[in-house]
């Protein structure tokens, strides 16, 4: 038989008095209350259940996965399962509407938007920006300049065939010849048509200069340009008598353009996105405040 | 008790947990427990009839008087409709509450722990339907001694069962504040409600079963925040559950025809405690564990009459007037005190703040969210543009028209995204919603100084005859 110790009892509690002490001080061996005790057990049992129940054990090559087969991966699958199921007949709907279709339809213009605003923030915004205000030498969508026009039409098209991609034979192309790097010009040339084309936007300008430039221009530029710098959609010549410049308005960086330019690349999103997804980005582009 | 206890246990006989003793409160009768009867009736109709209360509110609104729609994200009260950005009303509700219950307190002592407390009122319903079922104290202890019986099992589970229906009662009323009453009731049966109803239903009718059936007096000893600090908000003239020392003793057994000289008026019977919910002695003074219920008041004035004494020995007292009657002097009574006045003025006053708050909500408001990625556009003849996005809350239940105009915006010119081809548009506003309308401000360059310009949308509500400014702000490159 085991020997057990024996607890005195403190007189004012009636707990017993626990033997040891520090300095005289003794404790109290007050028992925990019931619910509290089996709260405590039925955690442990709890506990089991889990181990059973869920993954809970790393092994060699893996885990223990649990009778329930829980698992978050296959959990956000299928949730993004059911968001998509839930968009179905919405982007249905989408598939068949036309943009005027989609503009008279709240619902589905909000869908739209929401959608192409997401799809903007994942493909588009690198080079355009997360507002899509554009950078230098990426065009800002906002505004009301378009290089090759600004309706569903044209933005769908320029969506689809990119700007100057390499792996679309439909792509837009317009490129400026190197004027002054291949000798076509000289530079007293390029810096008058500089000149000129800064007073076409009211830019300050040599007056003189401009007036030298305005022959040269009418010349060599004016062809893709048009007349006066009013721009040619056709081909993607940009305006130059707005207020709007995608490489710098001044004249030195204008007169850089001239002498030897640069061209931006926009891929061609066909293939790229599906048909749904171009839809809603032009839409969402026209909605921002420059669609024509 | 500690006199009984042994100098010494053994080791062995410690026990792993410790026993509360069970609180087996008797049966009273008196006016006290008759006006209890009677709040309790009155708090447990309102609950479980309020939901039923029809409110017509229009062919856009519903039409139960007091709703909390979750899903549509608002509150309905009578004429009142809390949105989600009002919940400052809310908020001020539970302070007016917070105000109201300190008032109280400082007034009356703990009236709501006795009379109003859902644990209160609930175990109170507990206790009759254990009283109807098992019988009055001597028969519950007895019953709780006896051994496994057909009769034990069948009293036992006829209670078990009856309070697992009134707490499915409860949950099921609470969720009736949530949902359409008359829908959601048979929904509730044919299994088609929202798992989020079961789920409530039965968390419910589990924390009323343990609350009111198991914890009980635990409750309001152990864990209400409330019982700590209500002492912050008494003082030596609250009224509290008092026991005459003065007059009660010294206490013993008393035989019929002996004189009271020489004693008190405390015969020792344990009335007082027998009936007491929390199972305390109330001629141990006042303690925190006393709910201020009075039932012991009625309980030893039922004693005073059978000995032809008055009443009162235990009574809703003060301090002041115990101690003005240990010394023989009369009872004052002083209600009006800095704290009641201070408690009620602020009361008063939160009140009506959130009244006004209630009463003055328009029922059109905007806000706008200007474009910050970019903060401008600069447009080829050299204009400004600033994007927005207007937010218009029709607060009615009625579809409204609103028309937008620019305040003070000297040569800016307004074009609304959806509407653009309009001439003077008018926004469609759907009832009890938030529209969202794009908006373009364009400013000419000439018209530009360099520095931000403040002026405002005019939303103007022809029909209702309301307009207000909403505050914006137009954005520019610095000069
Ligand atoms: S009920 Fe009254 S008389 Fe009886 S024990 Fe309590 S205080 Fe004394
Ligand atoms: S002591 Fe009296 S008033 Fe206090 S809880 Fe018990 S019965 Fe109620």
């Amino acid at each position: 038989m085991t020997e057990h110790r024996k607890y005195e009892i403190d007189p004012v509690t009636g707990s017993p008095i626990h033997p040891h002490s520090w300095d005289g001080i003794g404790e109290l061996e007050t028992p925990p209350p019931r619910w509290w005790v089996l709260v405590y057990l039925v955690c442990i049992v709890f506990a089991l259940g889990w181990w059973v129940a869920y993954p809970a054990w790393p092994t060699i090559s893996g885990y223990t996965k649990g009778l329930l087969g829980f698992s978050t991966r296959a959990d956000v699958a299928e949730q993004i399962a059911a968001a998509k199921a839930a968009q179905a007949p919405l982007n249905d709907r989408l598939a068949k509407a036309d943009y005027t279709a989609i503009a008279a339809d709240p619902e589905l213009s909000a869908f739209a938007l929401a959608g192409g605003k997401a799809l903007f923030g994942e493909n588009c915004a690198q080079c355009h920006g997360s507002g899509a205000a554009g950078n230098v030498g990426y065009p800002n969508l906002l505004d009301d300049d378009w290089l090759w026009g600004g309706d569903f039409a044209t933005l769908q098209a320029t969506l689809e065939h990119g700007i100057r991609a390499t792996t679309d034979a439909d792509t837009r192309q317009s490129l400026m010849p190197a004027f002054g790097k291949d000798g076509m010009l000289t530079r007293a040339q390029v810096d008058d048509v500089a000149a000129y084309v800064l007073s076409l936007s009211g830019g300050a300008a040599d007056a003189a200069a401009a007036e030298r430039g305005t022959q040269v221009f009418a010349d060599n530029c004016a062809s893709c340009h048009g007349d006066k710098g009013v721009g040619l959609r056709d081909t993607g010549g940009p305006r130059l008598d707005d207020a709007i410049w995608l490489y710098h308005g001044d004249v030195k960086s204008v007169a850089a353009q001239i002498w030897n330019p640069r061209h931006g690349v926009m891929p061609a999103w066909a293939g790229r996105l599906d048909p749904l997804a171009i839809k809603k980005l032009v839409y969402y582009v026209h909605s921002l405040g420059g669609g024509e | 008790m500690t006199s009984r206890t042994p100098a010494t246990i053994d080791e062995a006989d410690i026990p792993v947990w410790s026993h509360r003793p069970k609180v087996m409160p008797k049966k009273v009768k008196g006016p006290i427990r008759n006006l209890k009867w009677l709040v309790m009736a009155v708090l447990l109709g309102i609950y479980w009839g309020v939901p039923w209360l029809r409110f017509d509110r229009g062919p856009f609104a519903p039409d139960q008087a007091v709703l909390i729609d979750l899903p549509g994200r608002k509150a309905y009260f009578l004429w009142f409709e809390i949105w989600p950005q009002e919940i400052y009303i809310l908020a001020g509700l539970l302070i007016v509450a917070a105000i109201g219950l300190f008032f109280a307190t400082a007034m009356l002592g703990r009236v709501w722990c006795g009379y109003a407390c859902p644990q209160t009122v609930w175990t109170d319903l507990f206790m009759l339907v254990e009283r109807w079922i098992e019988g009055d104290r001597a028969q519950r202890m007895k019953l709780d001694r006896a051994p496994f019986s057909v009769s034990k099992l069948g009293k036992r589970a006829a209670k078990y069962l009856s309070w697992a229906l009134i707490g499915a009662m409860t949950g099921g009323a609470w969720i009736l504040y949530f949902n359409d009453a008359p829908t959601v009731v048979p929904a509730l049966f044919t299994g088609s409600a929202g798992f989020a109803v079961y789920a409530t239903v039965a968390f419910l009718t589990a924390s009323t079963y343990l609350m009111a059936g198991v914890a009980r007096e635990n409750v309001c000893t152990f864990m209400c925040p409330y019982a700590r600090f209500q002492s912050a908000m008494f003082d030596k003239d609250t009224l509290v559950v008092s026991y005459h020392p003065a007059r009660g003793e010294k206490r013993g057994k008393h035989k019929a025809g002996e004189s009271w000289d020489g004693r008190g008026h405390c015969i020792d019977c344990r009335q007082c405690v027998e009936v007491c919910p929390t199972g305390i002695d109330i001629r141990d003074g006042l303690q925190m564990s006393c709910i201020s219920c009075g039932l012991c008041v009625d309980a030893c004035n039922t004693i005073m009459d059978r000995l032809s004494l008055p009443h009162g020995l235990i009574a809703y007292d003060t301090e002041r007037n115990l101690e003005l009657a240990a010394a023989g002097k009369p009872r004052v009574w002083r209600f009006l005190r800095l704290r009641t006045i201070g408690y009620g003025l602020v009361f008063t006053l939160a009140f009506a703040g959130v009244l006004y708050a209630l009463i003055a909500r328009a029922p059109l408001e905007a806000s706008v969210l200007a474009d910050r990625n970019p903060l401008f556009v600069r447009l080829s003849n050299g204009d400004f543009r600033n994007g927005y996005t207007l937010k218009l809350l029709n607060k009615s239940n009625e579809p409204q028209q609103v028309a937008i105009t620019l305040d003070g915006l000297a040569g800016g010119e307004l074009s609304i995204l959806s509407h653009e081809n309009e001439a003077s548009p008018l926004i469609d506003l759907a009832p009890d919603t938030v529209a969202a309308v794009r908006v373009f401000v364009r400013l000419p360059a000439a018209a530009w100084g360099g520095a931000p310009l403040d002026y405002g949308f005019t939303i103007h509500d022809a029909a209702r005859g309301l307009t207000l400014t909403a505050p914006a702000r137009f954005e520019g490159p610095q000069k």
